[in-house]
This record gives structure tokens, C-alpha cells and sequence, in this order.
């Protein structure tokens, strides 16, 4: 389907790469402008006058925001390589995961990467009970998707990518392999994928950025 | 095949009362089973382990959590009348979009209004005031957020009218002062028998709300 496809985003989220995923796995093309979050577009304020964020999508001079909304929108524009299954539960059941992902991942880990060093552990524990859910949901299944990637994997690329990257760049181990071995060979696997891998930020560009920007983990205190 | 519907639910809940309206619009007889939270039940347990939360539609067996997407799965399954979602992509990305940000804002504001005293709760009233505002301002002057008739967005955000009389007395203020065109929103799609029905009344959750606030320590 034609028309011009804009997308406002910031190298280093995970949110914004999701929609990237998305247009690479199903072949659109796209002009794409990265965003300063210290000096925010005014053409960004325009588009997502709401919460200010990426990542914005305009298609055809309409635009989305939210993440898991543009990739629904995308999966119901262009319908090669769908993301979502066509069964109604199943369809209800990638949804439940991908807002699951989207509510509580990010903020464990940030939380047991960034706090005090007598909450890490309980912080820890948490994200590891998390992450129990996730590589249970995995079964005997390649990817959430079953065969090929779909919505949860993609809304998991912060497990897929940027977990490893937080690790190392605070020096907290999450992702155990002999905890998580489902897990781990998922995400293995979604990193190898051309789509994926192909949008993905430069792993020491987002390590030495994440340290600058926050710190170094609050190991020395 | 008679389909075999059971609702889980707890009677204030704004999250149950989206799907009692959505099951309603669609004509979907269903078994209705009140939880009680403090005593979550094994079925409530063992149909949604991850969140052990209500409302679970369990359809022919196989639960589906988290209000909107039951209200999206029931929408898909019962396609054949009164959709409840736009057919255009992009119209259903713009609902999406903003049933989420209710879902994201406006229960948390609420909540911080009749769970606290002073300087935080008048903060929750300006963030309050503040979300409202933004709400209208999608509203605009349209009838209801889906446009002509009411869609996505109205049913999720509906089940709040049900506890303004709550907010506005625990949190001081007059409702329809504040935000006159949600709530001349409110009343008009109140006039549909669908939500009417399934609304419950406000002062039976004001009552509910003040035991709540008296085992919070707060009466």
C-alpha cells in the first residue's frame, strides 16, 4: 500500500526500534528522523502533544503514537508478514503479553539496575519472577509467535536485546542461562533474525550512552 | 455449538463494568460470578495466575484477561453486529490510542483522590482536572468520542461516570462545574438502555467507596 511513512524515533529505545522491526519485517519503506530528547522537534510536539514521546508515526499526514497502537495499525495496513495471529484468543493472548511486556519489563529492570544497593536484591527477585513468566509462555515454541515473529516478540525486544545491554552496562546479571535457557536461546534466535538485527542500536554506542547518561550503577556506594 | 460464557467480575469495578456493557451490546448471555477480592476464588486464581485480577471472560473454557482486550476479543469473535471498534485502521489506531491513555491515567488520578488527604489529594484533583481537560478536548464537539455513535473510547471510559459522585464528594469539588462536557457525555450515552442497565448506581458506590476509605484509615 503507497503513501509516505514517517517515523520520529530515538536510536537507543526500544520502543521506537519495535516500529522499525515491524516496517523492515514486512518490507516498507520509510524516512525515518531521529529525535534529541533534550530538545524535543517541534514537529514531535506536534504529533504526540500527549505524552511527548517516541515513537510517532505518520502515515499518509496521519499520525500514531504508542507503540503497540502503531503496530497494530501497521499489521492491519500492510498484510504481508503478519505480526498478529488471526484466531480471536490468540489474538487476545499475544495483546495480553505485549501489554504485560510493556507494563512491568522495562521497569524491573531499570529498577534492578538503578537502586539502592539494599533494595537490588528484592528488585531482583522481582524481575526474575518476570522473566519466569516470559520463558514459560516460550514452551517447545521457536518464538512467541510460534514459527516466525509476531507482536510479543517484538514488543520483547527489550528482553531480546536491551536486557544484555543494561547488564552490562550496570553490572547486574538478570538473564541466567541455567535459570532461563528457553529464554536465552529465544533471544539468540530474534537477534539473528535480518529484520531485527538490521535495528538494533550498536551495543557499545547504547552501553557507553546508558553510563553517561545514568551513571555507572550505584556499585561504588 | 451454544457458546459458554462466564464473566468474573467484582460489581464496582470500572474495568468489569466495560465488558458487562460490551456482552450487553452484543446480546451475549453469559453467567455473571461476583468475586470477592479479599477472597479471590481458585477458578479467578487458575484463569488469570499473572494478575490475579478481575474482570476474566472465560469463553468456552479459555480465559481472556485485561478489560480492553476482552472488549477487542469479544468484538472479533461476535462480528456480525454492533461492532464496537471502527473498521478503519486508522480510526481504530486513533481508539486504541486513547482507550489506552484512559486506561493509563484516568483510574490512577481517581484513585489518588479518594485515598488521600491534603496536599495530595488536592495534587491528584489538579492532575485530575488536568487529564479531564485533555479528554474533552478529544471530545471536542462530537456527540461521543467515536463520532456519530459511541465506540472504543466511550466504553472505556463510561464505567467512571458510575463512581464521579464518590470522586467529587471524597475530593471536594462539583463534577459538572469542572468538566461540563464529559459529563453531558456521560448522561447522553446513559440514555442508551445497554449502559443504563449495566451502570451501577452512584450512590450504592460512594457507599462502597466509604468503606474503603474507612479501611484505609481515611474516615
Amino acid at each position: 500500500m503507497a503513501g509516505e511513512v514517517l517515523l520520529f524515533g530515538f536510536w537507543g529505545s526500544p520502543f521506537s526500534r519495535r516500529v522499525e522491526m515491524a516496517l523492515k519485517l514486512k518490507g516498507i519503506k520509510y524516512k525515518y528522523i531521529d529525535e534529541d530528547f533534550s530538545n524535543k522537534s517541534p514537529s514531535l510536539l506536534k504529533y504526540n502533544p500527549i505524552h511527548k514521546k517516541v515513537p510517532v508515526f505518520v502515515h499518509n499526514g496521519k499520525h500514531l503514537a504508542e507503540s503497540l497502537v502503531i503496530l497494530e495499525y501497521i499489521d492491519e495496513t500492510w498484510k504481508d508478514h503478519p505480526i498478529l495471529p488471526k484466531d480471536p484468543y490468540e489474538r487476545a493472548n499475544a495483546r495480553f503479553w505485549a501489554k504485560f511486556i510493556d507494563e512491568k519489563y522495562l521497569s524491573a529492570i531499570w529498577k534492578s539496575c538503578t537502586c539502592e544497593e539494599k533494595e537490588r536484591e528484592k528488585a531482583v527477585e522481582e524481575t526474575s519472577e518476570l522473566l519466569q513468566f516470559l520463558e514459560n509462555e516460550l514452551k517447545e515454541q521457536r518464538y512467541f509467535g510460534g514459527e516466525t515473529i509476531g507482536l510479543v516478540d517484538i514488543a520483547a525486544n527489550i528482553i531480546g536485546y536491551w536486557l544484555e545491554i543494561f547488564e552490562e552496562a550496570f553490572g547486574v546479571e538478570l538473564l541466567r542461562k541455567e535459570k532461563f535457557p528457553k529464554l536465552c536461546n529465544w533471544a539468540n534466535e530474534f537477534v539473528s533474525i535480518s529484520a531485527i538485527k538490521e535495528n538494533i542500536p550498536p551495543r557499545d554506542k547504547l552501553i557507553a550512552f546508558l553510563r553517561n547518561r545514568f551513571g555507572v550503577g550505584k556499585a561504588s556506594k | 455449538m451454544a457458546d459458554e460464557v462466564v464473566l468474573l467480575d467484582f460489581w464496582p469495578s470500572m474495568f468489569g463494568m466495560r465488558v458487562r456493557i460490551a456482552l450487553a451490546e452484543k446480546g451475549i448471555e453469559y453467567e455473571y460470578k461476583e468475586e470477592d477480592l479479599g477472597n479471590k476464588s481458585p477458578l479467578l486464581l487458575q484463569m488469570n495466575p499473572i494478575h490475579k485480577k478481575i474482570p476474566v471472560l472465560i469463553h468456552n473454557g479459555k480465559p481472556v484477561c485485561e478489560s480492553l482486550i476482552i472488549v477487542q476479543y469479544i468484538d472479533e469473535v461476535w462480528k456480525d453486529r454492533s461492532p464496537l471498534l471502527p473498521t478503519d485502521p486508522y480510526q481504530r489506531a486513533h481508539a486504541r490510542f486513547w482507550a489506552d491513555y484512559v486506561d493509563k491515567k484516568v483510574y490512577e488520578v481517581s484513585r489518588k483522590i479518594w485515598t488521600s488527604k491534603g496536599e495530595e489529594k488536592e495534587a491528584g484533583k489538579k492532575e485530575f482536572f488536568e487529564i479531564f481537560k485533555t479528554l474533552e478536548g478529544e471530545l471536542g464537539d462530537k456527540p461521543y468520542f467515536g463520532a456519530e455513535t459511541f465506540g472504543f473510547v466511550d466504553l472505556s471510559l463510561i464505567p467512571f461516570y458510575s463512581w464521579f459522585y464518590a470522586i467529587e464528594t471524597f475530593g471536594e469539588f462539583n463534577m459538572e462545574a469542572e468538566c461540563p462536557k464529559i459529563v453531558a457525555w456521560a448522561k447522553r450515552y446513559l440514555q442508551k438502555e445497554t449502559v443504563a442497565k449495566t451502570l451501577p448506581d452512584q450512590k450504592k458506590v460512594y457507599e462502597f467507596v466509604g468503606q474503603m476509605r474507612k479501611r484505609f484509615g481515611l474516615e
